[in-house]
């Protein structure tokens, strides 16, 4: 096929990726959006099969084969409440298959003995740190959110003497593959300590810090593929790979300012880390817990009534009993909606995903801005699993971890049903003075148990 | 570098093209936008189907199945599971 075939089905496949993102906007036209993407992507791979370079097909197929098993098999298996750790792996994909075909390059000119300009070089030796970086990165992320290794930061003295030695030697390896692109050895050697990088980089960084890290890798996986399309001179790969990393950089933008950090005190900060603060002067004697029984009396009067997720109902598998709560509310005339905070959960989105999965109807979803002027108005507001995004220290305490993160104003509400299995602070590792407030009901329970006893006493009262 | 200042034109042109088209998702579609566009950045499988198929050296075509494998996965695993979510979003 003649190469300006190839590159017009290119152009073609690029434009079908702006309109995916574009029709990202609305959830009517997102599964449209979607499958013009991977149509997209299925022109690219299909001109490219067909490129008269390709003298076997064998191997190709065997990896697209056992690839697309994979692929299938991990997209229809995952639960929704383990999205963060699926998207997680698959930027970790993305980023190691941009540094082996950038590594595969360079084999490839080596091999034709070819002259190497500046441009191949630089490219080669970006993609294959960023590559690592996020390979690794992502593997650390996903068995932090899958728990395999502990979810807290993990800091050791001198740290940042490490990280920075390491950064270092990234540098200097980048810079011997500039020069002697001929020695393959310096980009393997440059690969490994990349994905030492990568290691170093997301260790350090706690629990629900995570939606930032998944972001931030999300848009190095672009980035990657971009530095890619550098090394093969490729402008879809560039086009494709720098949409992606525009993604990544905004939303990881939007996660920093839900929590009022900058990027640099999220990545190097150690937050989460630090040994918890004793609550027992905030909550002593103020405390006041609720059975079930006095939450649905409490639920019945409601005229309004607001939930707030948190990772907890993620981790309990609550969304399904909610959704069941929010409709026999709804049944007898109570007005019910959801506020969600931009950083509740794992990864941008996760509450969500979860609300959406229980069938709770798009509109009942209220972002921050929305929900905060109408918790005034309303009667009772359930929180359950979440805590620091509910934390009304983050108005009043300037000396707080959290202070000036913007919350959800829940303790303006007549009452408060704080669902918990305890007082145990949340990730930032500071007691909560919402739970002592004068208007709120703790109810010590698993999220899924107690939204079912909510039910059960609702429908015998 | 004639040609490089054209491929870095149309990379900067691209990451302005992102940020228009990805600060009109709305938080609610967050996740499914990440695996979505985390599915486009497989791209590179592109580059890992020539390596594969080319052949030049061992060492290129077993990098380049490696590459083929795990972009795969990444482009299949993302769009699928974009659609499961998606799905969902739309039911009602």
């Amino acid at each position: 096929m003649p190469s300006a075939v190839i590159n017009f089905a290119y152009l073609l496949a690029s434009v079908l990726f702006i309109f995916a993102l574009k029709g990202m906007s609305h959830p009517r036209t997102a599964v449209r959006a979607n499958l013009v993407g991977a149509l997209g992507m299925f022109i690219a791979v299909l001109v490219t099969v067909l490129d008269r370079r390709i003298v076997s097909y064998e191997i190709i197929l065997a990896g697209l084969i056992a690839g697309s098993g994979i692929g299938a098999v991990l997209a229809l298996k995952i639960r929704m409440t383990a999205m963060p750790q699926m998207v997680a792996l698959l930027n970790g994909f993305g980023g190691a298959a941009s540094a082996l075909v950038a590594g595969a390059a360079l084999g490839e000119t080596i091999h034709a003995g070819g002259a190497f300009d500046l441009q191949f070089t630089i490219a080669t030796a970006l993609s294959g740190l960023i590559g690592g970086v996020t390979f690794l990165g992502s593997l650390v992320a996903f068995a932090k959110l899958q728990e395999l290794i502990g979810g807290a930061a993990v800091v050791f003295p001198g740290r940042h003497a490490v990280n920075v030695i390491c950064l270092l030697l990234n540098i200097s390896l980048c810079v011997l593959v500039v020069v002697q692109p001929e020695q393959l050895l310096w980009y393997w050697l440059l690969l490994g300590a990349s994905c030492v990088l990568g290691v170093l980089a997301t260790i350090g960084i706690g629990g629900a810090d995570m939606p930032v890290v998944i972001s931030l890798l999300n848009s190095y996986s672009g980035l990657a593929a971009c530095a890619t399309g550098f090394v093969l001179q490729n402008n879809m790969l560039i086009i494709a790979g720098s949409l992606v990393g525009a993604s990544g950089i905004i939303l990881t933008e939007i996660m920093c300012r839900a929590m009022n950090r900058s990027l640099a005190n999220v990545l190097f900060g150690g937050f989460g880390a630090q040994a918890a603060a004793k609550g027992e002067d905030v909550y002593k004697g103020k405390v006041k817990a609720a059975s079930s029984e006095e939450i649905a009396m409490l639920l019945e009067d409601a005229q309004r009534v607001a939930f707030v997720p948190g990772y907890g109902m993620a981790v309990s598998q609550a969304q399904h009993a909610v959704r069941t709560l929010a409709g026999l509310l709804e049944e007898r005339g109570t007005e019910v909606f959801f506020a969600i905070h931009p950083v509740a959960g794992r990864m941008p989105g996760h509450m969500n995903v979860l609300l959406a999965e229980a069938d709770v109807p798009y509109e009942a979803l209220k972002e921050m801005e929305q929900a905060n002027p109408l918790f005034p108005q309303t009667d009772v507001s359930i929180v359950i699993g979440a805590n620091d995004v509910v934390n009304p220290l983050a108005r009043t305490d300037p000396k707080s971890p959290i202070a000036g993160m913007p919350i959800l104003d829940v303790d303006k509400s007549r009452t408060v049903v704080v669902i918990k299995r305890s007082l145990s602070p949340g990730f930032a590792g500071i007691p909560n003075p919402l739970f002592a407030a004068d208007n709120t009901l703790m109810f010590f329970s698993d999220g899924q148990k107690a939204v079912n006893d909510i039910i059960a006493a609702l429908r015998e009262g | 570098m004639e040609l490089f200042v054209t491929t870095l034109t149309i990379f900067v042109l691209a990451i302005f093209v992102g940020f228009e088209v990805i600060t009109k998702v709305p938080p609610s579609l967050h996740t499914p936008l990440m695996s979505g566009s985390n599915a486009i950045s497989g791209i590179t499988l592109v580059g890992a189907v020539l390596s594969a198929g080319a052949q030049h050296t061992a060492l290129t075509t077993a990098l380049g199945f490696f590459a083929v494998v795990f972009a795969t996965i990444n482009v299949v695993g993302g769009f699928l599971v974009t659609h499961r979510m998606l799905e969902m979003f739309k039911r009602k």
